[in-house]
C-alpha cells in the first residue's frame, strides 16, 4: 500500500537512470543513512561499535569488492585474505616509512598496490577457468601468506613478525574511539558503495557480465575479454585492498598475516553467495549475516544460562555454522538479496493478491 | 647423488599420499561434477573414527588382539563413512541437483565446517594415535652402489603400496564392474544416464561412500604416521594443486600430479627454498599447478574444454 510507484513518471533521461528510481526507496535509503550517520554514533553501545558494527562494514567492503569479481565477472577466487593482506602491508609501509603520510591517502595506495597484485594473479583467468581457476587463486593466498610471514622487510623487520599502528588522524580529526573509527569506515564503505554501484550499472559492469554469463559469446560480439576480465581483477583487488588495509589499520590495529589467511577468503566468499552473486546490497546481507551468527551462536548458551564448555561451544559453533550455510543455500541458492526483491515485489502488491 | 636420490623417494612417497587425497577429489567430481572441498574434512572424520574406535573397541567387547581389533575398527569406520555418504546425498546434494558449480562448491565447505565440528564433538579434540602397525624404523637400500646407500622410510614405502594397490583396485572397479560402468556413465551425463535407468542417488551414494573409504585409507596411513589431530583436515589442501595439475576428471592424473607435486615440492624445498628463507613448500605446489595450467588448461590430463556459444 505504502510502496509502489503509481504516479511516479520519469520525464527525464536523468530520472530513468537513477540509482533508485522508485522514491520510497530513496526515503527508505535516507533514513537508513541518517540512522547509520547519526544515531547509532549517538546512542550505540562501544560493545556494539568495537565488535559488530566495525567488522560488519570493513567486511561488507570487502565482499563488495569480492562481489565485483565473482559475482559481476563470474570469475571465482579463493585469494580474497591475500589481496586484503597486500592492501593492509603495503598501506602500513606507506604509513611507517614516509613521515607524514596522510592516513588515507596511504590506505588508497594500500589499495593500489592490491590492484597490481590483483592483476597480476588475474592473468592466468584468461586461460584457465572456473574451477581450475578458483583453485589456481589459492596460488595467491599461499604465496602472500608466505611473504608477509616470511620476508622481514614488509614488516619493517618486526622481530614478532606482527604489525601495529596507533594514533591515527585523518584531516586533522583523531580516529581513536569506536565511534570516530565507525564513522571513518562508514565514509569508505558508502562511497565505495555507490563508486561499486555506479560501476556495475555502467557500460563496464554490463562487460563483465556479458562475460560471466559466457565469455565466448561476449567475445564474438565484441567485447574484449583480456580488458574486461583484468578491470574486474583490478577494480575488486582495489576495494578489497582498501578493505584489508582498514582491517588492519581500524579493526586490528595490530595484526599478523593470519589474520588475512585461507579461513578470511572462505569467509568472504561465504558472504557473496549467501548474500547474493552479483548484487552490492547482497554483499551487506552476506557480511551481516557472516558476522552475526559466531556472535549470536556464542552468546546462545549464556542467554539460555545453560553452561557450555569452551571446546564443546566452539565445536557446535562449527556445526551450526556448516549447517546453516548448507540450509541456505538449499532453500534460497541465489542468496538473502533475492529474497529481499521477492520482498519487495510482493510488498507492491500488498495487500492485493494480484 | 645419493642425497639427491633420497630426496627424490621421499618426495616420491609424499607424492603417493597426495594422490590418495587427490583420488577422492577426482571420484567425486567424475561422478557428481561437485568440487569436494570437504575430503581433507572426510580423511580427518574417518581417521579420528578409526583411531576412536581402536580405542574403545576393547573396552566394549573384551578383544585382545590387536590385528583384530584393528579390522574391526576399520569395518566400522567404513560403515561410519557409508552413513556419512548417504547422509550427504540425502539432505545435501540430493537437495542441490542442477545448481551451479559455486554452489555445490559451498555447500561442500559448508559440509566441511559441519565434518570438523561434529567429529571433534563425538570423537573428541585430543591428538590420538593410529597404530595398525607400520614399521617406524627406517631402511637403508642401494648400499653397494652407494657409500652408505639411501634412506628411506620403511613406513612411507608401506604407504606407498598401499596407495599403488588401491589405485589398481579402483581402476579395475571402474573399468570392469558393472557399477563402475554406470559411474562413469553418471559423469558424462546425469541426464543421459538416469534416461536408460541408472539410479542416479544409489550411484551419488556409492561415489560418496568410495570416496569416503579412500578418505579413511588416507587417514590411516597419514594419522599413523603423524597422529590424528586437526591439522589432518588441512592437508587437503596440499591435495589441491595435485587436482588441478593432474586434471580435475581423471584417476592416472592425480597419481602422475601427486607424484609431480610431491617431488617437486621436496626438491624445491631443499635446493630454492634456503635461497628464499624457507618454507616455500607452502606455495611452491601451487605455483607449479599454476605454470602447468598456463599451458595446459584443464591439467594435464583433463577431459579438452570445449566452449561453445
Amino acid at each position: 500500500m505504502l510502496y509502489r510507484e503509481n504516479g511516479q513518471f520519469k520525464v527525464s533521461y536523468r530520472a530513468d537512470q537513477q540509482i533508485f528510481p522508485i522514491l520510497q526507496d530513496r526515503i527508505g535509503i535516507g533514513v537508513l543513512l541518517l540512522l547509520a550517520f547519526v544515531a547509532i554514533p549517538l546512542f550505540g553501545s562501544e560493545y556494539l561499535m568495537r565488535a559488530v558494527l566495525i567488522p560488519f562494514l570493513i567486511l561488507s567492503l570487502a565482499a563488495l569488492g569480492l562481489n565485483v569479481l565473482v559475482g559481476y565477472c563470474g570469475q571465482i577466487s579463493l585469494g580474497t585474505g591475500a589481496f586484503m593482506a597486500v592492501g593492509a602491508y603495503a598501506a602500513y609501509n606507506f604509513h611507517v616509512r614516509i613521515d607524514g603520510m596522510p592516513l588515507v591517502l596511504s590506505l588508497l595506495l594500500g589499495g593500489v598496490f592490491a590492484t597490481i597484485v590483483g592483476v597480476l594473479f588475474g592473468i592466468p583467468s584468461l586461460r584457465i577457468k572456473g574451477l581450475y581457476l578458483a583453485v589456481a587463486t589459492l596460488a595467491a593466498q599461499f604465496f602472500v601468506d608466505w611473504a608477509f610471514l616470511r620476508i622481514k622487510w614488509f614488516t619493517n623487520n618486526s622481530s614478532s613478525g606482527s604489525v601495529g599502528v596507533g594514533g591515527l588522524q585523518a584531516f586533522g580529526l583523531p580516529i581513536e574511539t569506536p565511534v570516530q573509527k565507525y564513522l571513518f569506515c562508514l565514509v569508505f564503505v558508502v562511497i565505495f558503495g555507490i563508486i561499486a554501484k555506479n560501476l556495475v550499472r555502467g557500460h563496464i559492469g554490463r562487460e563483465w557480465m556479458a562475460i560471466r554469463d559466457m565469455d565466448v559469446a561476449a567475445a564474438v560480439i565484441g567485447i574484449r575479454p583480456v580488458y574486461a576480465k583484468l578491470t574486474a581483477f583490478a577494480v575488486s583487488s582495489f576495494i578489497v585492498g582498501v578493505a584489508g588495509a582498514l582491517w588492519g589499520f581500524v579493526h586490528l590495529s595490530s595484526w599478523e598475516a593470519a589474520a588475512f589467511n585461507i579461513d578470511r577468503s572462505f569467509q568472504l566468499l561465504f558472504m557473496v553467495i549467501i548474500g547474493g552473486l552479483g548484487s552490492i546490497m547482497g554483499s551487506f546481507f552476506g557480511a551481516a549475516f557472516i558476522v552475526m551468527v559466531p556472535l549470536v551462536l556464542d552468546n546462545l548458551p549464556a542467554w539460555f544460562g545453560v553452561p557450555i564448555d569452551t571446546a564443546l561451544a566452539s565445536h557446535l559453533t562449527f556445526m551450526i555454522f556448516g549447517s546453516l550455510i548448507v540450509f541456505f543455500l538449499i532453500v534460497e541458492p541465489h542468496g538473502l538479496a533475492r529474497l529481499w526483491s521477492i520482498g519487495k515485489e510482493k510488498l507492491r502488491l500488498w495487500p492485493f493478491p494480484h | 647423488m645419493a642425497f639427491f636420490l633420497e630426496a627424490l623417494f621421499g618426495g616420491l612417497m609424499a607424492g603417493m599420499l597426495y594422490s590418495l587425497i587427490a583420488l577422492g577429489f577426482v571420484l567425486i567430481f567424475k561422478a557428481s561434477g561437485v568440487f569436494n572441498f570437504a575430503q581433507g574434512a572426510m580423511v580427518l572424520f574417518a581417521a579420528l573414527a578409526m583411531a576412536r574406535f581402536s580405542q574403545w573397541i576393547p573396552g566394549w567387547t573384551g578383544l585382545e588382539s590387536k590385528w583384530l581389533v584393528n579390522v574391526l575398527a576399520f569395518a566400522l569406520a567404513i560403515l561410519v563413512m557409508i552413513a556419512l555418504a548417504w547422509v550427504v546425498e540425502r539432505f545435501v546434494l540430493g537437495k542441490l541437483v542442477n545448481q551451479e558449480g559455486i554452489t555445490l562448491l559451498m555447500a561442500t565447505l559448508g559440509i566441511a565446517y559441519f565434518l570438523d565440528g561434529f567429529g571433534q564433538t563425538v570423537f573428541g579434540s585430543d591428538i590420538y594415535k593410529i597404530d595398525v602397525g607400520m614399521p617406524k624404523e627406517p631402511t637403508f637400500v642401494l648400499e653397494n652402489l652407494f657409500q652408505g646407500g639411501i634412506l628411506i622410510s620403511k613406513e612411507d614405502l608401506y604407504a606407498a603400496v598401499v596407495a599403488a594397490v588401491l589405485v589398481a583396485l579402483l581402476s579395475l572397479f571402474f573399468q570392469k564392474t558393472s557399477t563402475g560402468r554406470a559411474l562413469r556413465a553418471v559423469a558424462d551425463d546425469h541426464q543421459a544416464a538416469q534416461s536408460i535407468g541408472i539410479p542416479l542417488k544409489r550411484i551419488w551414494v556409492i561415489v560418496w561412500s568410495v570416496a569416503g573409504f579412500v578418505a579413511l585409507v588416507a587417514g590411516v596411513i597419514w594419522g599413523s604416521k603423524v597422529g590424528v589431530q586437526f591439522s589432518l583436515s588441512l592437508i587437503a589442501l596440499k591435495a589441491l594443486p595435485v587436482v588441478i595439475l593432474g586434471g580435475l576428471t581423471s584417476v592416472p592424473g592425480a597419481i602422475i600430479g601427486g607424484l609431480i607435486i610431491g617431488v617437486g615440492e621436496k626438491l624445491s624445498e631443499i635446493y630454492i627454498g634456503p635461497h628464499f628463507g624457507g618454507g616455500i613448500e607452502i606455495w611452491f605446489a601451487y605455483v607449479l599447478a599454476l605454470g602447468f595450467l598456463l599451458v595446459r588448461p584443464q591439467g594435464l590430463f583433463g577431459e579438452k574444454i570445449i566452449d561453445r556459444v
